[in-house]
């Protein structure tokens, strides 16, 4: 109990930490990394999706959740680009509590994938976005436009961060890592280089492994990243248009006002 | 309306008749669009309609949004994903709300400010600052609870930290802090009120949007040389003005145009910039963010609100004096409550004859350094409490302050201003002349 207790407080020490970083204050070290997802036209990379879902079956889902997440969504467009039949296989892979059963059942794409399943874990379905990897300078935000508010680099950096040095407070063992917030957290290092295969055959060294959990889990905080940049981009040129059709139409208007020669 | 001499609705077929005399509607949206609007109004009268626009937007989206969010603090969160995710649509109608209260206060500070600097508060508009004010106020009150509906982290820690400003007022603050909140902490009586209220507000600014504009529409606009239009005959009237529908209607849904294109990409391409990732993480009392930091808006006043600690001597003195009823906490929070009420009373501190600051040589310096003061103020609310931020907000406060209270009294008196255009005719011929006498050269 008292360990539960601890793990529990270090895991909210963590949060705060991580609400610190993201309110500006620290001095955690954030690489940024290139996302294919990055500015206006960038768009996910599929099978980079596939490989950081892999990751995340494999290797973060024995502690973390992503409930906000639907076993469907691997199927949705701009996502990991699954077929529906591969999405409801990959569901068949996990059993969910069904209240109306009262019971565990096989997971079918209707159903989201598990929440947190170990003390302290907290869900990963929003990371990307609950996450600030750059600030600045002085607090005046200028980083973030040309770098992006970092939540994914942020990912990246604590996945490679880890100097390998532990120490133990309060019977818990702490692990020193350069992107984190104050420099301990209670997780071990998840990803060590070559923790799955990939059947693309994709390079799977540690830093390839960060890049692709964190691109998958920005997917799982903005899904509709994609659609979103579309319709963006449609309505920056629709207004543009109307701008200028207005601007003429504004021109022309207050010629006779004016006195301009124009008017005609 | 405005006491500006113009032509009049009159029904001209029979169907337009039998509603004139039964009700005049169309005559009242005849003499509000063509209302006569002086011509010489430049880029900084458009906020207006932004404005407009912003409330209608956030109503519009806002109604979608309620029809799929829920008032709930183990649900709200979800919902707000459930949004995002599955709504058709719903990610761009939630990042639309989120970025066009930012749009909002944007276009409402710029609003203020062309006010404070063409004196468009000095007499006969002052109902219309006044109701201006209220507006604010109101916005600020709905931003605030509209905050606090996704239920994050800084939705609940902000809550907390504001609704505890209440709680700072002497004797009775504690009872009218758990009264806001309906309970001794934040939790589901205040999201469900704050939602009800949040619904409420924009109704009522609607409201108060239509007294704003029947005010000016009174008084008629103020404009860049603050000089009244004449009112002689119609015939005078005209060379001073233009009916607003078209020419005013086209320029200002122009500017609105090239606003919401930057509008735009910042929805379609970075969402999430002007808000705090904290706010993605579930509200969790137990759980308190490092940094508790305001909306972008907020900041100023937020800045204000902290600027005033214990070390201060004048809250040494207050506190000394009220025997310690006014304490630091208190004595922020009047600041902060202060400083918007000294904006409000512009109108009776500003002693200048000449209402347009184009015209004030001296005001103008004073101005650009509110303008400055104002921007330094939002930037520091935003950075830690400590050495040096204290010393910027205080300094920067202080000035707010001496802005309203002492330098608008005292520069009517010393100020000598510039010559001042006979009519707004002349300002606006001054400024479009090249191309007007070559116009008139060989008609003469």
């Amino acid at each position: 109990m008292i360990r539960k207790l601890a793990i529990s407080a270090v895991a909210a020490l963590g949060l705060s930490g991580g609400a610190a970083l993201a309110a500006g204050g620290d001095e955690a070290h954030v690489d940024d990394f290139a996302f294919s997802f990055e500015g206006p036209f960038g768009v996910f990379d599929q099978a980079q999706l596939q490989r950081g879902l892999q990751i995340f079956t494999e290797v973060c889902s024995s502690c973390h959740g992503l409930q906000y997440l639907y076993f469907r969504n691997l199927a949705d467009d701009g996502g990991p680009g699954y077929m529906p039949d591969q999405a409801r296989a990959y569901a068949a892979g996990f059993e969910v509590y069904d209240p109306e059963l009262e019971d565990f059942r096989t997971a079918t794409p209707a159903d989201r994938f598990p929440a947190v399943t170990s003390v302290g874990a907290p869900d990963l379905s929003l990371m990307a976005k609950a996450r600030a990897g750059f600030h600045g300078p002085f607090g005046l935000g200028i980083n973030q436009v040309f770098r992006g508010m970092g939540g994914p680099e942020y990912i990246a950096s604590l996945m490679t961060g880890y100097t390998g040095e532990t120490k133990e407070e309060a019977g818990v063992t702490l692990y020193e890592n350069t992107a984190f917030p104050g420099g301990w957290l209670s997780m071990a290092p998840p990803l060590l280089g070559e923790d799955v295969e990939y059947a693309d055959g994709h390079a799977n060294d540690l830093h390839h492994e960060a890049e692709d959990i964190a691109a998958f889990l920005m997917w799982t905080a903005e899904p509709k990243m994609m659609a979103r940049k579309q319709a963006g981009f449609l309505g920056v040129i629709f207004l543009a248009v109307l701008s200028v059709l207005l601007y003429l139409s504004n021109k022309r208007l207050w010629a006779g006002v004016k006195g301009g020669k124009s008017a005609g | 309306m405005s006491g500006i001499p113009h032509d009049h609705y009159e029904p001209g077929t029979r169907p337009e008749r039998w509603l004139h005399e039964r009700l005049p509607v169309l005559g009242l949206l005849y003499d509000t669009l063509m209302i006569p609007t002086p011509k010489n109004l430049n880029w900084m009268w458009i906020w207006g309609i932004v404005l407009v626009f912003c409330l209608a937007l956030q109503i519009v989206t806002g109604i979608v949004l309620v029809m799929h969010y829920t008032p709930h603090v183990d649900l709200a969160f979800a919902s707000i994903e459930h949004i995002m995710r599955d709504v058709n649509g719903g990610h761009m109608i939630r990042y639309f709300h989120m970025n066009g209260a930012s749009l909002f206060f944007l276009a409402v500070y710029a609003h203020i400010f062309r006010g404070l600097y063409y004196g468009s508060y000095k007499a006969p508009r002052e109902v219309t600052w006044i109701i201006g004010m209220l507006i604010y106020l109101l916005m600020m009150g709905a931003a605030f609870m509209g905050y606090v509906l996704p239920w994050g982290q800084m939705s609940l820690h902000g809550t907390a930290v504001i609704t505890g400003l209440f709680g700072a007022i002497p004797g009775v603050g504690p009872m009218i802090q758990e009264w806001l909140l309906g309970a001794s902490a934040v939790g589901q009586p205040a999201l469900n009120r704050f939602f009800s209220l949040h619904y409420l507000l924009p109704f009522v600014i609607a409201g108060l949007v239509i007294v704003h504009v029947w005010a000016f529409h009174s008084t008629g606009n103020n404009n860049p040389t603050g000089v009244e239009v004449r009112r002689g005959s119609k015939a005078e009237a005209e060379r001073d003005t233009v009916p607003f529908w078209p020419y005013f209607v086209i320029k200002d849904v122009f500017a609105l145009a090239v606003i919401l294109t930057v509008f735009m990409a910042i929805v379609g391409f970075m969402p999430n910039y002007l808000g705090h990732p904290d706010n993605y993480i579930e509200g969790n009392p137990l759980v308190t963010p490092a940094h508790i930091v305001p909306e972008w808006y907020f900041l100023p006043f937020y800045a204000i609100l902290r600027a005033f600690t214990s070390d201060v001597w004048a809250v040494q003195v207050v506190s000394f004096i009220t025997g310690g009823i006014i304490d630091a906490k208190f004595f922020g929070v009047l600041a902060m409550f202060g400083a918007i009420a000294v904006m409000a009373l512009a109108p009776w501190l500003d002693t200048s004859s000449v209402r347009s600051g184009r015209y004030r040589p001296m005001f103008r310096w004073w101005f650009a350094l509110l303008v400055i003061d104002f921007m330094v103020l939002m930037w520091v609310g935003a950075r830690p409490a400590e050495f040096p931020y204290d010393w910027i907000a205080l300094i920067a406060a202080a000035y707010w302050f001496s802005y309203f209270l002492i330098i608008l009294p005292i520069l009517g008196v010393v100020e000598t201003p510039d010559d001042v255009p006979a009519t707004i005719e002349d300002d606006f011929n001054a400024h479009h002349n090249a191309r007007h006498g070559a116009d008139s050269t060989p008609a003469e």
